[in-house]
């Protein structure tokens, strides 16, 4: 019966909630209404908008010494985590025979063992100065925090389902990333998707007014 | 609820548009934007940092548009925002914040910080929670026409001066010149010798220009307040003297919020096109350098660093044009470690040195600029804002710094080539 479930309707359901609530939040961002600029520009707001999206990958000499930690962890996360969504050898199975009809090379098993060292290493440094850093402790949320801990429970849940190889194992993994799933939308993890809008309106305004940002 | 709270909020809901909602949602919460921020790495002090000081505005948009806060709502759950949410952050975004901008150049998911917290000011300053000098200062530049409540005698004077010294002509209200120059209440208070250069210079180089008698100052407090009404009704001043004297282009002094005011944000406060061009004087300038208008004459052999006014340079794109000029008339021109785009600010941008209780703030920030000049070994530090001039030589005195704070357009002025006689 719980395997059902979670295989079955919660599946869907999770999946639903996350397709529909991020293209609505998109569509929230997107389409609401911002005023035209009256100014007259100096340089292109769309080559300002692509400049900035990814000149923003990047941190600025000037202060890239204070925030070494941050961008280092940030980096080992985010790439170990893309590495272990799209390349461990289950994830590619799943994809091919679930939602895209095809696949691709899985990585190898060292290199899954290295992406999740990655992954694990950057996002409990990350939490952790979200503890003891008195700036991000001061404005972190407590969605931040939820956020992490859900992200870091599908990561642990998905690395024992593979190393084990155990139905309940890889049941408990599916039901977290359901979890993760519906949470998604509707919380600080919406910054996979709205960090382009966001960088990019930036770069506009600054790129009308001839500001390489 | 008071009118008055209802009214700061309607004024941030009014201010909630896709740019808000895509920086709230893509925030992560790291804090790299305080290590941008000069209020916060001279003081240590977390709460400086830039994106809590958007905490009124982002605590009403999880309240109001956000999933979780429309939920809480609906189960009747949720916490109505009160006076306290925005008057224990009238310190932290009027005190300190200089709007320098430097927070919105190096956030990883490219938040403008500095844009969201001029609209938690807009919020403020519809609260009725704003510093008294700066209200004080925006009341008399509506009233007289300056936050210095400078008027047209005092122009009149210093324009008699200028005329004796220099021996030429200060256009007055002439119809149809090229150029309708401005002038900030510091040039007029405290840096006389600014209207001294601009009539020396174009003379030189032949410009056609004019002062106008009904708009002749673009300090705009209203800016600096967050006051989007009361700096809309200062740029329309100028918008109408412009006009009634068929200008083509309106020169904005070297003053750096007063440019912002003008240049880029006044067609939006005011809801239509300028039917002229809005210059800053570094920029005419550079083109009249560029034209073979603008001859100059001999270098500066002191060390010289420059210190680039944020509005100018990072909100405002003019960052080549002062390096031009400089490049001109010094022989011994040294860069700040951190200059152009991501230059330190003086502390004293925003309205903070309009404002005194944020006095000993400002002289704590200007430690950042204190130890970048220092580091350049310079002998003159020169700028081109007569508000970051006034905040320069304050830190510089009452640091006991050995520095000399000198600007721009004068030094110009004083390099200009001798034409031969006719
Ligand atoms: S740097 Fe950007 S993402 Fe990080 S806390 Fe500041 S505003 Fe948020
Ligand atoms: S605009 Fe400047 S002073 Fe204000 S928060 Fe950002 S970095 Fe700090």
């Amino acid at each position: 019966m719980i395997q059902y479930l979670i295989d079955g309707p919660l599946w869907y359901f999770s999946l639903a909630v996350f397709f529909i609530g991020v293209v609505w939040q998109l569509i929230a961002v997107v389409f609401t209404g911002n005023k035209a600029d009256l100014s007259v520009p100096r340089d292109s707001a769309a080559s300002g908008a692509i400049k900035t999206f990814f000149s923003r990958f990047v941190p600025h000499r000037e202060i890239a010494p204070a925030i070494m930690l941050p961008v280092v962890a940030g980096y080992m996360f985010h790439l170990g985590l893309f590495a272990l969504l799209f390349f461990a050898a289950p994830h590619v199975v799943f994809l091919e025979e679930n939602l895209l009809g095809f696949g691709w090379t899985p990585m190898p098993h060292w290199a899954f063992i290295v992406a999740a060292q990655f992954a694990f290493f950057g996002l409990i440094v990350l939490w952790l100065r979200r503890l003891v850093n008195p700036v991000s402790r001061l404005i972190s949320t407590l969605d931040d925090h939820i956020a992490a801990i859900l992200t870091f429970v599908v990561m642990l849940t998905g690395c024992f389902a593979l190393l084990e190889g155990s139905t309940g194992l890889r049941l408990l993994h599916r039901f977290t990333v359901e979890l993760w799933l519906i949470y998604f939308p509707f919380s600080a993890l919406m910054h996979t998707f709205t960090f382009v809008p966001s960088r990019m309106l930036t770069g506009a305004w600054f790129g009308r007014r001839g500001v390489d940002a | 609820m008071s009118e008055q709270l209802e009214r700061g909020l309607e004024t941030l809901r009014g201010e909630i548009d896709n740019k808000v909602k895509a920086f709230f949602s893509s925030c992560v919460r790291c804090g790299i934007c305080a290590e941008a921020c000069l209020f916060y790495t001279e003081t240590s002090d977390p709460r400086y940092t830039p994106i809590y000081k958007t905490e009124p505005l982002r605590k009403l948009w999880e309240n109001e548009y956000s999933f979780w806060g429309k939920l809480k709502s609906a189960l009747g759950m949720s916490q109505a925002m009160t006076e306290a949410d925005l008057a224990d952050w009238e310190e932290l975004v009027y005190d300190g914040c200089s709007m320098c901008g430097r927070c919105s150049m190096v956030c990883p998911v490219g938040v403008d910080i500095s844009g969201i917290i001029f609209k938690v000011k807009h919020g403020l300053s519809q609260a009725g929670f704003s510093p008294e000098g700066l209200v004080g200062a925006t009341q008399r530049a509506v009233d007289i026409g300056s936050p210095m409540g400078i008027t047209l005698t005092t122009v009149q004077a210093m324009i008699k001066h200028v005329e004796a010294d220099t021996g030429l002509k200060v256009p007055m209200d002439v119809e149809g010149a090229d150029y309708m120059a401005l002038l900030s209440s510091n040039e007029i208070a405290l840096y006389p010798e600014y209207l001294e250069s601009l009539v020396k210079i174009f003379d030189h180089a032949g410009v056609s220009w004019t002062l106008s008698s009904d708009a002749f100052e673009a300090t705009n407090a209203g800016l600096q307040l967050g006051d989007k009404s009361i700096a809309g009704q200062l740029v329309q001043r100028v918008v109408d003297g412009a006009e009634k004297l068929k200008v083509k282009n309106v020169i904005s002094p070297e003053c750096g919020h007063a440019y912002t005011a003008l240049r880029w944000e006044g067609p939006n406060f005011i809801g239509k096109a300028y039917p002229f061009r809005v210059v800053h004087i570094l920029e005419l300038l550079d083109e009249l350098k560029a034209e073979g208008r603008l001859k100059t004459s001999g270098q500066e052999s002191e060390r010289l660093t420059f210190h680039d006014p944020c509005s100018i340079v990072r909100r405002g794109g003019i960052n080549a044009q002062p390096r031009n000029l400089l490049g001109a008339i010094s022989g011994n021109f040294v860069e700040m470690a951190d200059h152009g785009n991501m230059n330190w600010c003086c502390g004293g941008g925003g309205g903070v040195s309009s404002n005194e209780r944020a006095h000993e703030l400002k002289l704590t920030a200007f430690n950042k600029k204190k130890s970048q000049i220092e580091a350049t070994g310079a002998e003159a530090l020169v700028t081109a804002c007569s508000n970051c001039r006034t905040t320069l030589e304050e830190g510089v005195e009452s640091n006991e710094m050995e520095i000399e704070v000198l600007g721009l357009t004068e030094m110009i002025a004083a390099h200009l080539e001798e034409r031969p006689a006719s």
